[in-house]
């Protein structure tokens, strides 16, 4: 999933670079915050770990292939999703300037795909949620299979974005993207299985070694949701980028079949209902009227936030439901 | 297995030719960083269909390979680790864009092909630019120019570290596979049933090999803060050379130096 250089613009590989260096930067903060001396070798010997048990090939049973570890799982596990997401800038680093692993112009897009998703996506929404209330072989292995499979399919999908915007290649987006994920969900799961097997082996002889803050019954939902809002931000505003330059898969079978991006619509409801969409619409077609990126950028995160906003409001009013039926139960 | 000590092989060859004396070794590593990433960024910059003024851009790799003295030919072995997809992705492009672009000698080149084919050259020359880089400065001496890039210490000292620690990982890492491949000399990989203790054995040896560097490194004075190795200043010749690449490369960007060459020989 390492990204070259020769995919990006300069603009969409200066972006990247500057949401992961903030990334990093609060991520330093953060391992200041309870800085040990010790925790320095610690982390430099974890990243080179990694980048060792990532060359070693695990036959998949009834395939030919083989598969790796998930990388940014297992040291989220082991040293704490912020110490993992410095580790893996290292990993990335010098996997990019010793191997041509990645572009260095591309470091940027590479340290958010593949660090950020894992260290911060794939631990604080998936692994610490599921093991919170302490550890179990169940509990390791889906924790890690699905940290490893969402944190590798948001990654996929963002090379796919990232290379969409910068316009170099002429592939359609809709063909990378049906290319990107399947492949992705296959390897995603087989590291979440290795990764699984690793934390397993290490929960019962070694239980030390594993972060311990995970497994304290403190769930923060902040972390959870300005994650999910950085999330939804990023692919909302990115993916309406795309949007902007290639129509709608359903407006663009209409434009097939008719020849018109929208139907028309002289059905008197019809033209009633759309006369009300219309005026309720904050902003029409996703746009601001006219079609400009800033627009349509904007657009998409509006939408993108509203549909998190309205997530998040079902999960409370659920939550809220629960715990009323909970107290009802504990009453009676 | 190959791929360890392949790897192990590379990190060891690079830390050689990166050491070597030449006058790009000479230069400046924070120099030789802006210099790298600005090459990168120009060379990435270039449209899509500018094939002829993105081969302009080759002018810096034939520079830095001849007076380094670096061997081109292992650039290649690197250009194999990301070309395959580049090339992928350009092959690709002739399909989806076959707009007509103009004709040569009789056969229709579209914009496709010509995308793909400077996608495919500024594969080439990007991943030469952070060749060039690597192979003349040694990773200390770039993470020094991370630290004068005011790139908080905790993360130079971590690239630093995970660096040194990569050839003695690798090789436990190799010691380990060997044992296991001796004893299951059919199988391709590693068993499904032995995945965990396998991969664990290694994770608690690496733990163990850290507090004993932990241990070293206090009884040597360390207390939280790494001291890097002083390097020299920069000289006027560093200065020179940003500014002689800085002006060559917006040269070659913006003015159309081979219509321009091309229009001498063609009325």
């Amino acid at each position: 999933m390492h990204m070259a250089d020769a995919l990006l613009s300069p603009a969409v590989g200066g972006a990247m670079y500057a949401a992961s260096a903030v990334t990093a930067i609060y991520s330093v903060k953060k391992v200041k915050e309870d800085f040990s001396p010790k925790k320095v070798p610690v982390m430099g010997v974890m990243g080179a770990f990694v980048f060792a048990a990532q060359m070693i090939n695990f036959s998949i049973p009834g395939t030919g292939s083989s598969g790796h570890i998930c990388g940014g799982i297992l040291l989220a596990a082991l040293l704490g999703p912020y110490a993992a997401f410095l580790s893996m800038i290292a990993i990335l680093l010098i996997q990019c300037l010793l191997f041509a692993d990645g572009g260095i112009l591309a470091l940027g897009c590479n340290i958010w795909n593949m660090a950020f998703y894992a260290c911060f996506f794939g631990y604080f929404c998936l692994y610490k949620p599921i093991i919170k209330n302490g550890m179990s072989r169940a509990k390791i292995v889906l924790a890690s299979v699905l940290g490893c499979v969402l944190s590798l399919q948001l990654g996929a999908f963002s090379v796919a974005l990232e290379t969409t915007i910068s316009g170099i290649s002429e592939l359609p987006f809709s063909v990378f993207v049906a290319a990107m994920q399947p492949i992705h969900l296959a390897i995603g799961t087989i590291e979440g299985l290795i990764t699984a097997a690793v934390l397993i082996f290490v929960f019962e002889t070694r239980p030390e070694l594993l972060n311990a803050e995970a497994t304290e019954n403190k769930f923060s939902l902040k972390k959870v949701l300005v994650i999910m809002g950085i999330v939804v931000v990023l692919v909302g505003g990115a993916l309406s980028l795309v949007a902007s330059s290639n129509p709608d898969g359903l407006e663009w079978s209409i434009g097939q079949v008719t020849g018109k991006d929208e139907l028309d619509t002289d059905v008197s409801v019809h033209a009633a209902l759309a006369d009300v969409q219309e005026k309720t619409a904050v902003l029409p077609d996703y746009s601001f009227g006219n079609d400009n990126i800033a627009g349509t950028s904007f657009s998409g995160i509006v939408g993108s936030g509203l549909v998190a906003g309205l997530c998040i409001l079902l999960a409370v009013i659920f939550g809220v439901y629960k715990k009323k039926k909970k107290a009802d139960v504990e009453k009676t | 297995m190959g791929k360890l000590s392949d790897a192990i092989y590379e990190v060891h060859y690079m830390d050689t030719i990166a050491g070597i004396d030449s006058p790009i070794h000479r230069v400046h590593p924070l120099v030789k960083l802006i210099v790298t990433v600005a090459y990168i960024w120009f060379t990435v910059s270039f449209n899509k269909y500018d094939v002829t003024g993105l081969i302009t851009m080759v002018v810096y790799p034939v520079a830095l390979f001849s007076l380094s003295g670096i061997s081109f030919g292992h650039s290649i072995k690197k250009l194999r680790v990301i070309l395959p997809f580049v090339i992928l992705m350009g092959i690709l492009n002739p399909f989806f864009n076959r707009e007509p672009l103009f004709l040569l000698y009789g056969i229709t080149i579209t914009e496709g092909m010509v995308s793909g084919l400077t996608l495919l050259i500024k594969g080439i020359l990007t991943v030469l630019g952070g060749y060039l880089l690597i192979s003349t400065t040694r990773i200390e001496a770039i993470c020094y120019a991370l630290n004068l890039l005011r790139v908080p210490e905790i993360l130079v000292t971590q690239i630093l570290l995970t660096y040194r620690y990569i050839t003695v990982l690798l090789s436990e890492a190799n010691h380990i596979f060997e044992a296991y491949s001796l004893r299951a000399p059919s199988q391709k990989g590693i068993h499904y049933k032995v995945w965990g203790s396998l991969i664990g054995q290694l994770l608690f040896r690496s733990i163990d090999r850290a507090t004993g560097l932990y241990d070293a490194m206090v009884l040597r004075g360390y207390n939280g803060n790494f001291r890097h190795s002083q390097l020299p200043k920069a000289r006027w010749q560093d200065s020179a050379y940003l500014l002689v690449w800085m002006a060559a490369f917006a040269v070659l960007r913006y003015t159309s130096l081979t219509a321009l060459i091309g229009s001498l020989f063609v009325r």
